[in-house]
């Protein structure tokens, strides 16, 4: 019998011992503890891999310990993750203080309430709401309300053009869309290509269907944040684009699988196509494939005459806290920290990354033409993209249909402009259901 | 009442474990809680595994759950039967996807169930007798089944790339055939590519389930069905299936709903970018609930398709119920 008993009040040790353990769990996720006080902080990927950004950030991330005593303990997260992972801190309040997002999903994430805004108390400990360059401070949240996200990071799509190859046939660099396609037909010869395209990427075949209905003076959303994905504008916007591989041919169909932006940034790197399209932070990936820096020029992502001169939709990374942070102090010394000009200048060369902070150089490059090519686009030539609660919706229901209709013109069908519209459509009926 | 009972488990198990003159009525009122005790981490585990989580997911197929709610979700308005009728309203794109994914997933679960059993079946009524070898085959067969799922699948996304990959490789460059290379993982070939890949990881566990049930046949019943004339195919059909019947009942009920429910593969062959052929319906709901933060309707479309393998299961165990009665 004292065997049995014992059994029993072990199995119902273990069970009380599971019981404390799930109401074990701490929420934020950090704890202010005597005197030294500890941050989470969430990044997101931004050099060539999760380490070398661990590698980069720890520095900064102790020196910043130095200066306030605040210890902040690193997550660097993937893309493919980051966004799954913020949905589940959004679910289960289990989150980190503070974190990157990226700048096109800011409004989504204001709608969900879990971040904290940035109200006139917030932004004087942060250093005011001036020190940003307003395009990227524009990114922040829904326009009219305080919002929930600084800007970190600036990035802007730019044509990368071959020079020798350009050279070699005798043509400049292109300033019109038709241009580019006339261009890119004398250079595609055998298995080189004119251009190279992230086609199988949903959030950059999202970010071209905007940008080239953009050129259009198309909108995805009307002012009162109602999805207006069928307009004729931006039919003929992802038609343009999608002709380039269907009836322009100078985009390999072996493209519609490239589900990341690295991929076609090799092809470009090894010769194997004579433009790319990309971010500025390409940079690191194109040295990485042995091209040099003087190899390769960037000009503004053209548009077809007649068009709007618009060649990027505002790119970047923003910082937001978590609203149910308990040490909201502490975060914010960390946001005014990571914003201020010292780390700023140090983060933007390791990370190719344009500067948010108004007046300052851009030290993502040595090449002065190149940074300047940039800065031109980034603030003359951009759009931020639509800042409503749907955008994220947006963003994976139209790519996503943009992927099908790719994978499509690849293995050998067409594509309409009826089709276009059907599967806008759908993506547009999609995102209505969902709102 | 149930202490009652409790009592006398105690009574018989204490009857067989101690001395019978030793009055143990005292113990016996002590112990009543022991069964109880004994059987909650039990109780505890399948409540907080499986009844919480299942009644939390109905609950939520009656939430207007959007992302407006997901960080406060017990605060998501009612919206009753609204994300059913959305998921059932097949002349919308929502229904009308879940509709497409059904039929796609449902063609996909009769190839990859039939051609696995067949192959399961063949390969262990080939290794039934012994011959030199055949552990090593044995050892072969199984190994799809235990590699870790996310390597195999991997693997297949390697060997389906339309440029590097191994197979194009094998059937361009070296066999030569002619034309251009296809993509496997894009377009109405994720299809073939996907009932492949789910066949090579399924087909081992048929196999692994018959060759278990081919030992319970005792091998007097063959050679007596030899000695009456009987060939191989009269004897698979007469003896070996009839009496793997029990199995086959289990192994082709687990494949059907395993098969079914398959989101793994897909996941990983796919990854984010799922083909419309290769649109199964688990990995169907996983995008609509999180690309467009729908968590109420992609609960009532896992509740749908709830009711549907209950519904299939319970035809199918009392379809064959009867008929075993009969027989």
């Amino acid at each position: 019998m004292k065997i049995r008993t014992f059994a029993a009040a072990a199995a119902i040790a273990a069970l009380a011992i599971t019981a404390t353990g799930c109401s074990g769990g701490t929420s934020g996720g950090s704890s202010a503890s005597g005197g030294g006080k500890t941050l989470t902080y969430w990044a997101s990927n931004q050099g060539t891999s999760l380490d070398n950004d661990k590698q980069v950030l720890t520095p900064e991330l102790q020196k910043f310990q130095d200066q306030t005593g605040i210890k902040v303990n690193l997550e660097v997260i993937g893309w493919n993750d980051l966004q799954t992972r913020i949905q589940t801190a959004v679910t289960s309040g289990q989150a980190p203080d503070v974190l990157n997002i990226g700048n096109t999903w800011a409004a989504s994430l204001q709608s969900t309430g879990a971040f904290m805004p940035f109200d006139s108390a917030a932004f004087s400990a942060i250093g005011g709401k001036d020190k940003f360059v307003k395009t990227a401070m524009d990114t922040g949240g829904v326009p009219g309300q305080d919002p929930t996200s600084v800007p970190l990071y600036g990035l802007a799509y730019g044509l990368y053009y071959n020079k020798a190859m350009f050279k070699d046939a005798g043509l400049t660099p292109p300033t019109t869309w038709e241009e580019m396609v006339a261009d890119a037909k004398k250079l595609t010869k055998g298995s080189v290509h004119g251009m190279t395209l992230a086609a199988g990427s949903y959030t950059e075949n999202s970010h071209f269907a905007f940008i080239n209905a953009a050129q259009n003076g198309a909108e995805f959303f009307d002012s009162s944040g109602k999805p207006t994905f069928t307009s004729d504008g931006v039919v003929d916007g992802i038609a343009r684009y999608l002709d380039l591989m269907q009836t322009d041919k100078v985009v390999d169909p072996g493209n519609a699988q490239y589900d990341n932006g690295t991929q076609a940034i090799n092809d470009f790197a090894n010769g194997k196509a004579a433009m790319v399209l990309s971010q500025n932070n390409a940079n690191s990936s194109i040295a990485s494939q042995g091209m040099k820096a003087d190899q390769f020029g960037v000009v503004a992502f053209p548009a077809p005459q007649g068009g709007k001169d618009i060649a990027t939709m505002v790119a970047g990374i923003n910082m937001s806290i978590f609203k149910n942070t308990k040490n909201k102090d502490a975060a914010l010394q960390f946001v005014k920290f990571m914003t201020s000009e010292a780390t700023q200048a140090t983060l933007d060369k390791s990370f190719a990354a344009l500067p948010v902070l108004a007046g300052v150089t851009p030290s993502f490059t040595t090449d002065t033409a190149l940074a300047k090519t940039f800065e031109d686009i980034y603030a003359n030539k951009s759009k931020p993209l639509p800042l409503v609660a749907a955008e994220d919706q947006f963003e994976s229901t139209v790519g996503k249909a943009m992927n099908q209709m790719f994978a499509k013109v690849a293995s050998g069908g067409t594509v309409s402009k009826a089709d276009i519209k059907a599967a806008l459509t759908t993506a547009q009926q999609a995102v209505e259901a969902a709102g | 009442m149930p202490a009652v009972t409790a009592t006398t488990t105690t009574r018989k198990s204490g009857a067989a474990g101690k001395a019978p003159r030793r009055g143990n009525r005292k113990t016996r009122r002590a112990g009543w809680w022991l069964p109880y005790a004994l059987l909650a981490p039990a109780v505890l585990f399948e409540l907080v595994i499986h009844v919480i989580p299942m009644a939390t997911g109905i609950w939520i197929s009656f939430l207007k759950l959007t992302k407006m709610y997901i960080a406060n979700w017990g605060n998501a308005p009612f919206s009753g039967l609204k994300n059913y009728q959305l998921a059932l309203d097949f002349n919308s794109a929502v229904g009308s996807g879940l509709l497409k994914s059904f039929l796609i997933t449902a063609a996909f679960t009769v190839l990859v169930v039939a051609i696995s059993w067949g192959l399961g079946m063949a390969a262990a009524v080939a290794l039934q007798k012994s011959f030199f070898g055949r552990g090593f085959f044995r050892t072969l067969f199984l190994i799809p089944y235990a590699l870790p799922m996310y390597a195999g699948v991997i693997a297949w996304k390697f060997m389906l790339q339309k440029d590097n990959g191994a197979l194009n490789h094998f059937l361009f460059d070296n066999l030569g055939l002619p034309g251009d290379k296809p993509f496997w993982l894009i377009g109405d070939n994720a299809f073939v590519s996907v009932v492949i890949v789910a066949i090579w990881r399924l087909w081992p566990f048929a196999f692994l389930m018959l060759m278990a049930g081919l030992q319970s046949i005792p091998n007097d019943v063959y050679e007596a069905s030899a000695v009456d004339g009987a060939k191989p195919l009269r004897q698979w059909s007469a003896i070996t299936l009839p009496m793997l019947r029990p199995v086959n009942m289990v192994l082709l009920l687990v494949m059907f709903l395993w098969t079914f429910n398959d989101f793994n593969t897909p996941f990983v062959l796919f990854g984010g970018s799922q083909p419309p052929a290769g649109d199964l319906i688990s990995f169907h709901i996983y995008n609509a609930s999180f690309l467009t933060w729908n968590f109420g309707s992609g609960a009532a479309m896992s509740v749908l398709l709830l009711l549907f393998l209950l519904l299939v299961s319970g035809i199918y165990l009392l379809f064959m119920n009867r008929r075993k009665d009969r027989a």
